[in-house]
């Protein structure tokens, strides 16, 4: 694995002709940037009236997920930071108007103008110093600043982050909060490595009901249905025993995990966001003896 | 780049006040179509600087637009289209935008304005 993009160079640099073309052709890239965005949109808890809104998509790179918003009607600008990034949005033919900027440097957008605010995974490029006049803070402050001033009152910015450490999520969302925005984290599939994803849900103004932060996905208590409902006398093992094996290997399937254990992995697993089967009175069971 | 996103941008550059409107010196202007949506329109209306926008479309070769405007005469079809059209339809293709204040240039390539400021503009 590849150490994290953020380390190995500036984002318009990173992002070349080369990384860029990958947005185009791995279909697992553009499957992800897909359903970050969707869910993105989801947090975004826009007014259901069909009415479409003109949103922000900073760091829209491809157009990725730019094409998001298009799909569900929305007008949207983007800004990038990458020359070859926004060339292949061009070529991909993104609907919303792309901007060669700097997020660091601030949005240079009006005031009260913008009806919510996307970004997926871009964010986190803040962080990093990579000229000497860069300073992480200041960037932030001027990132985080101009986006409040630009949103109109009551709108959200739902900003999907990968952050390197848990000083780095407090430094970005201290920042948010500095800037008068309220809302937290929502941390989708927290169980998992892999599926695990950070989205900062800032409402423009004071905390109020419908700023309340929503709930991630794959978080305890909403998975565990009907795990208890069962009784004890299922509560078999799947263990072999066969006459005709010799006695030593048939001492190895006493050791054998039991429904128990069976049912804890498998919620682990739904956990972590994977695809289970259900717990049925099958789970786990023993086989007959003729099978 | 299209009217409606020159009408929400405005200079970043440290020490400017009123970095509104960008003025726009045009090379080349393209159009293309877009479909026609009331909703977004009456939505967006009161977020647009009129001034700005009349002044923009004329910039671009599109006189049609009047100098004032009201939120009354969102009813009137003719007015929508023409609003549609210079709002949405417009778009500055190779050209420049200038800041109204210091005269500092962000040029406008294959439709992507550079608003990247040099590191003593920040």
């Amino acid at each position: 694995m590849a150490s994290r993009p953020e380390l190995q160079a500036p984002p318009e640099i990173f992002y070349n002709d080369d990384e860029a073309r990958k947005y185009t052709s791995s279909s697992r890239i553009i499957d992800i940037q897909a359903k970050l965005s969707e869910r993105a949109l989801e947090l975004l808890a826009l007014p259901d009236d069909g009415v479409p809104r003109l949103l922000l998509d900073i760091g829209c790179g491809s157009g990725l997920s730019g094409e998001t918003l298009t799909d569900s009607g929305h007008q949207w600008i983007g800004l990038d930071i990458s020359q070859s990034m926004l060339d292949i949005a061009l070529e991909r033919e993104a609907e919303g108007d792309l901007i060669l900027g700097d997020m660091g440097q601030g949005l240079g957008l009006r005031p009260g103008v913008i009806d919510g605010a996307i970004s997926i995974s871009a964010v986190q490029w803040l962080c990093n110093a990579d000229k000497s006049s860069h300073e992480p803070r200041l960037r932030l402050k001027a990132f985080f600043g101009s986006l409040y001033r630009c949103l109109a009152r009551g709108a959200r910015a739902v900003l999907q982050v990968y952050p390197e450490n848990l000083a780095q999520r407090e430094l970005i969302l201290g920042f948010a909060m500095r800037a008068g925005f309220s809302g937290g984290v929502v941390v989708d599939y927290p169980h998992s490595t892999k599926k695990r994803k950070e989205y900062l849900v800032l409402t423009c103004g004071p905390p109020s009901l419908s700023s309340a932060t929503p709930k991630g996905k794959g978080e305890d208590g909403d998975s565990d249905s009907d795990e208890d409902s069962s009784g004890d006398e299922e509560n078999q093992s799947v263990s072999v025993s066969d006459r005709h094996r010799p006695r030593k290997k048939q001492k190895l399937n006493k050791k054998v995990k039991g429904r128990e254990w069976v049912l804890r992995k498998k919620e682990q697993m739904r956990r972590k966001g994977n695809a289970v089967p259900l717990d049925t009175k099958y789970t786990a069971r023993k086989r007959k003896a003729r099978f | 780049m299209r009217l409606l996103t020159h009408n929400m941008l405005s200079s970043n550059i440290k020490g400017v006040t009123n970095g509104f409107p960008l003025r726009i010196e045009v090379e080349k202007v393209v159009e293309k179509e877009v479909d026609f949506n009331v909703d977004f329109l009456r939505n967006m209306f009161a977020k647009i600087e009129w001034k700005a926008l009349a002044e923009a479309s004329r910039t671009m070769g599109y006189s049609e637009l009047p100098d004032d405007a009201e939120s009354s005469m969102l009813d009137s079809d003719e007015f929508l289209r023409k609003f549609h059209h210079a709002l949405l339809e417009l778009h500055l293709e190779e050209g420049a935008l200038v800041c109204p204040e210091t005269g500092r240039k962000f040029p406008v390539n294959k439709g992507i304005p550079n608003m990247l400021l040099h590191e003593d503009e920040v």
